[in-house]
């Protein structure tokens, strides 16, 4: 990736459907750092002390099987060159089965999984991949708007090689009817961009009588110190 | 850049991350009783003046000699039970994670960073689209690129208030007055 002009800064958008934007979206521009000594360059490593074995399957961190239809999600992290971002940490967490987090602050009226956190990660390998097992999570509602639902999803934290490739984001499911009403889905403009958040079914991922298999694989943004080197720039 | 490679869309942090993300010892970077280390704390305001008690403050900094490795440990599993074990109270990792209380607040302790006088933080928090960047100037230095580039009302954002002895104050205002000079990176790295 070349650029020969400065680039314009982008302004953090305020999405007014998605009413918890208005109070907390900056009203002035981002202010671009050029700086190619920024530690932001640079970012944080895990490693094998940072996660257990278990910690990347959902359904195995308590003594009994969660409800739910087991599934399992999988996909390549890589930046921007399509490079694998390898041993790096992917952190999942969700919804039970019926819709409700392990969290004392979600009071949503669907019953807890006491066989279910909802919490997992784990560290992608040298292809850059990343796999979890878990259950699929339940649509909820919220206040942002009346009859406000959810469409079902997962939340995804990862790291890339530097600070600025940081990248928290929600997984959907392919053909929720819900994806069109979601004002959190929707404060991605872009149709294009949108549908890079919704995993595909993957029925070579599918293992018979076991679990049905989603794709998801993720492009993390943002320059990195390693970026540039390699670019000979 | 073509369909490909096109990055992976930013969605908000939510309400429910408090389970997941934040670990014992999130904020404890400095090693145990290390005689250098220095406290920063603050709140997270929004734009009507409140406290945001569901905020994640990440912090990344280069270790007092400047190296900017990292090192992994910030986030230690214990293996018997799953839960977070914490650090192990003798590795620099350059990395920390605190949520907000209910009153917004955060603390990190930490060691001073080698080579840059700032701290780096990634702010997220339900209702931002994206999450934040800025930095927490513990001091100022002459070459300073980015302070120099800056009105003197808006440098103010960044800069710590000292609070002798080794603790140093860093608010995070998400809007309005006094709003926080908040960064982008796109193009860092150019020669
Ligand atoms: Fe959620």
């Amino acid at each position: 990736m070349t650029r020969t002009t400065a680039p314009v800064p982008p302004r953090p958008r305020s999405c007014p459907p998605y009413r918890g934007t208005r109070y907390r979206t900056p009203a002035r521009p981002l202010v671009a750092v050029q700086d190619p000594e920024a530690v932001e360059l640079t970012g944080p490593v895990f490693g094998a002390a940072d996660i257990t074995p278990l910690d990347h399957d959902l359904t195995r961190q308590h003594t009994g099987e969660p409800i739910g239809e087991r599934i399992t999600v999988t996909g390549r992290v890589r930046d921007r060159r399509g490079h694998p971002v390898r041993g790096q940490l992917v952190e999942l967490w969700q919804a039970n089965a019926a819709g409700r987090y392990a969290h004392r602050l979600d009071q949503h009226l669907a019953p807890l999984d006491p066989n279910f956190t909802g919490c997992g990660r784990c560290l992608t390998d040298d292809e850059g991949r990343y796999a979890f097992t878990t259950v699929r999570p339940g649509a909820y509602p919220w206040r942002n708007h009346v009859n406000a639902w959810r469409p079902a999803h997962l939340h995804f934290s990862f790291f890339g090689t530097a600070f600025t490739q940081r990248l928290v984001t929600q997984m959907y499911f392919p053909g929720d009817p819900l994806l069109a009403l979601d004002p959190v889905l929707l404060s991605v403009t872009d149709e294009a961009a949108r549908a890079r958040l919704v995993a595909a079914y993957a029925h070579d991922l599918s293992v018979p009588e076991w679990s049905l298999g989603y794709r998801w694989d993720v492009v993390l943004d943002g320059p990195c110190a390693t970026l540039f080197e390699e670019d000979g720039r | 850049m073509t369909a490909p490679h096109a990055p992976t869309p930013s969605q908000t942090i939510g309400p429910f991350h408090g389970h997941a993300l934040p670990v014992v010892d999130g904020g404890a970077i400095a090693p145990v009783a290390h005689p250098e280390t220095i406290t920063v704390h603050g709140y997270v305001y929004d734009g009507a003046g409140e406290p945001v008690p569901d905020a994640l403050v990440e912090i990344w900094q280069p270790a007092p000699d400047g190296s900017r490795t990292g090192a992994p440990g910030s986030l230690r599993r214990d293996p018997v039970t799953g839960r977070a074990a914490g650090r192990d109270g003798v590795t620099f990792t350059g990395f920390g994670r605190v949520a907000t209380d209910a009153d917004g607040r955060w603390a990190v302790r930490t060691l001073p960073p080698g080579g840059v006088p700032y701290l780096s933080v990634a702010l997220f928090a339900r209702g931002l689209l994206r999450h934040l960047y800025t930095r927490v100037y513990l001091w100022e230095e002459p070459g300073d690129t980015l302070l120099a580039s800056l009105a003197a009302d808006r440098r103010a954002t960044l800069l710590a208030r000292p609070e002798p002895p080794r603790t140093y104050r860093f608010d995070l205002r998400l809007q309005g007055a006094g709003e926080t000079v908040f960064l982008e990176f796109s193009g860092a790295g150019r020669p």
